[in-house]
C-alpha cells in the first residue's frame, strides 16, 4: 500500500471520527442523570464521545497494529523503559505519603533496573523481589485528605477529577519524558509511551465494552472506585458489607463514591429516591 | 395420625440436622476453595486446545460447571439492583438474576480469553474461624507492572462458601453496576432494566457468533 493511499484512508477515518464526535457531542449535551459526583455530566459525555471517536478511528487501530507487529519482548522493553523512568517520581510520592520504605523500594528498583536492567528495559528488580508500586500526585493529595471534587473527562487524557487534574499538572510538569530535549525525541517518546499504554489496555477496553450497559457511567464509576482503592493502596476503609439475605430488605450499600465522604460505619437505612440524589 | 406426622417430621428434622453437621465438616474453607477453583480452571485453559483457539462456547461451559456453583447470584443481583429490589415481583427478580448471570458469564469468558500465563499469589485469609463473611484476596503478578488485586467477598451458606461480589483492582462489580441499574430503573422501571439486559446479552451473543465465523 502506498503512502498516498494510506493518507486517503486516514483522511477518511479522521472525517468519520470528526462526524462521530459531533454527533456524540450533541447527544452528550442532552443526557444527564443528576449524579452529585458528576455535576458537569453533559460536558463530560461530550468529551467522552469525542475520546471514543478518536480512539475508534486512531487509538485502537494503531495500538492493535503495534501489538500485532512488534514482538512481545520488544513491547515489554518499551513498557519497562517508561515504567523505570516513572519509578523515580513514584518514589517521591511514596515519600510524600509517609511511606519511606516504599520510597526506598521504588528508588532501589530505579537503581537496579537502570544499571543491571540496561536503562530499564529489563525489570530485574521485580525478579529480585522489589515490587512495583502505583503512585502519583493525585493519590498523594488524596492521601493528604483532598476530596475527589467533580468528575471531569478531558480530551485525549480521559477520566479525571478536580483533585486528579491538579495532580496531573504536577505529574506532567515533573515528568522526565515531558522535559526531555530535543523536541523531536520528546515527541517520539511521548507517542511511543501512549501507544504502549493503549496497547496494554486493548483487552481491558474490549471487556469494558461488553460488560457495560452505559459505557460512560460504567467507566466513570470504575475510575472513581479505582482511584479510591489506589489512594488507600488497595485497602480503602469500607462500611461493613455482607451479602443480602433472602427475604430481607436489601440494605442500601453505599454507592461507589458516596463511600468516600462516609465514615466507616455508614447508616444502612433505605434511601428514598429523593435523598439519594440532589435535585 | 397426628402422632405419626409429628414423628415423621421429627425424624426429618433430625436427619436434616445430622446431614447439616455432617456437611459442615466437609465445607471447604473459602481461601482453599478460591485457590482450588482458580488453579483448576487455569489448568484446563492451558491444556485445552479448543479454548486456546478461541472456542467461546467451551469457555462458557467451563465457567458454568466449575465456577458458577460457587457464586450466589441472587445476593449479587439484589445488591446491584439495590433499593429497587424490594419493589420487584418474584418473577421480575428471577428474570433479573437470570439476565445478570448471563451478562457476567459472557464478560467473565472474555477475561479468561485475555489470560496470558500470569502467576497467582494467593494471600493468607485474615478471618476468625467463626466468621461467616470474609474477603479472599488473590493477586495476579505480571512483570513490569504492579500486581492486579482480585478480592472475592464470600458468605458462608449451608451448601458452602459463596461469592457475592468480586473486586478487580479495587473496582467492585456489584457497586459498578448499581449506578447503571439505578439509571435504567428510573428511566424504564424494573421491566426496562430487564429489557436492556436482555438486549445486551443478545448483542453479545451475536458479536461472539460473528467473531467465531471470522476465525
Amino acid at each position: 500500500m502506498t503512502v498516498a493511499r494510506l493518507g486517503v484512508r486516514w483522511g477518511a477515518r479522521l472525517r468519520r471520527a470528526a462526524a462521530a464526535a459531533l454527533v456524540a457531542v450533541a447527544a452528550g449535551c442532552a443526557t444527564t442523570n443528576g449524579d452529585p459526583r458528576d455535576p458537569i455530566e453533559g460536558f463530560n459525555r461530550a468529551m467522552f464521545g469525542f475520546n471514543e471517536a478518536f480512539d475508534e478511528a486512531i487509538g485502537k487501530p494503531v495500538a492493535t497494529a503495534y501489538r500485532d507487529v512488534i514482538p512481545d519482548p520488544v513491547r515489554t522493553w518499551v513498557r519497562n523503559f517508561f515504567g523505570n523512568i516513572a519509578d523515580l517520581f513514584i518514589g517521591v510520592n511514596s515519600l510524600l505519603q509517609g511511606k519511606p520504605l516504599d520510597a526506598a523500594t521504588d528508588w532501589a528498583r530505579f537503581a537496579f533496573n537502570t544499571t543491571l536492567g540496561l536503562l530499564g528495559i529489563n525489570d530485574v528488580a521485580s525478579e529480585m523481589g522489589f515490587e512495583k508500586h502505583d503512585e502519583d500526585f493525585g493519590q498523594t493529595f488524596g492521601r493528604w485528605g483532598a476530596p475527589d471534587g467533580a468528575y471531569i473527562v478531558w480530551p485525549f487524557l480521559g477520566s479525571s477529577t478536580v483533585r486528579d487534574t491538579v495532580g496531573l499538572v504536577f505529574d506532567i510538569g515533573l515528568d522526565p519524558v515531558w522535559r526531555h530535549k530535543p523536541q523531536d525525541a520528546r515527541r517520539f517518546m511521548l507517542g511511543l509511551r501512549a501507544l504502549g499504554r493503549r496497547a496494554d489496555l486493548l483487552d481491558a477496553s474490549r471487556i469494558l465494552e461488553e460488560a457495560a450497559l452505559d459505557k460512560y457511567v460504567f467507566q466513570r464509576d470504575a475510575y472513581l472506585q479505582r482511584r479510591r482503592s489506589l489512594i488507600h493502596d488497595g485497602n480503602p476503609p469500607r462500611a461493613e458489607r455482607r451479602a443480602p439475605r433472602a427475604g430481607e430488605a436489601v440494605p442500601e450499600l453505599p454507592r461507589a463514591a458516596s463511600v468516600l465522604e462516609e465514615p466507616a460505619a455508614a447508616p444502612r437505612e433505605l434511601n428514598s429516591t429523593g435523598s439519594a440524589r440532589g435535585t | 395420625m397426628r402422632l405419626a406426622a409429628c414423628a415423621a417430621s421429627l425424624v426429618a428434622a433430625a436427619a436434616f440436622a445430622l446431614g447439616a453437621t455432617g456437611r459442615a465438616q466437609d465445607i471447604v474453607p473459602p481461601d482453599v476453595l478460591v485457590k482450588n477453583v482458580t488453579l483448576e480452571v487455569v489448568d484446563i485453559i492451558k491444556s485445552d486446545k479448543d479454548i486456546q483457539a478461541g472456542d467461546r462456547r467451551k469457555v462458557i461451559g467451563l465457567i458454568e460447571t466449575k465456577v458458577l456453583p460457587h457464586f450466589n447470584f441472587e445476593a449479587m443481583t439484589a445488591s446491584a439492583v439495590g433499593r429497587h429490589w424490594t419493589k420487584a415481583t418474584p418473577e421480575q427478580r428471577a428474570r433479573l438474576i437470570e439476565e445478570f448471570r448471563t451478562l457476567l458469564v459472557r464478560t467473565y469468558a472474555s477475561s479468561i480469553a485475555a489470560y496470558r500465563d500470569q502467576k497467582f499469589d494467593f494471600r493468607p485469609l485474615r478471618a476468625k474461624p467463626t466468621d461467616t463473611d470474609v474477603t479472599v484476596t488473590v493477586r495476579i503478578l505480571q512483570p513490569g507492572a504492579e500486581p492486579i488485586q482480585l478480592e472475592y467477598d464470600m458468605e458462608k451458606r449451608p451448601g458452602g462458601w459463596k461469592v457475592w461480589d468480586v473486586r478487580i483492582a479495587g473496582i467492585s462489580l456489584v457497586a459498578n453496576y448499581r449506578t447503571e441499574f439505578d439509571n435504567q430503573v428510573r428511566n424504564g422501571g424494573i421491566d426496562g432494566l430487564i429489557k436492556t439486559l436482555q438486549a445486551k446479552n443478545r448483542s453479545l451473543d451475536r458479536g461472539a457468533a460473528t467473531a467465531e465465523r471470522k476465525l
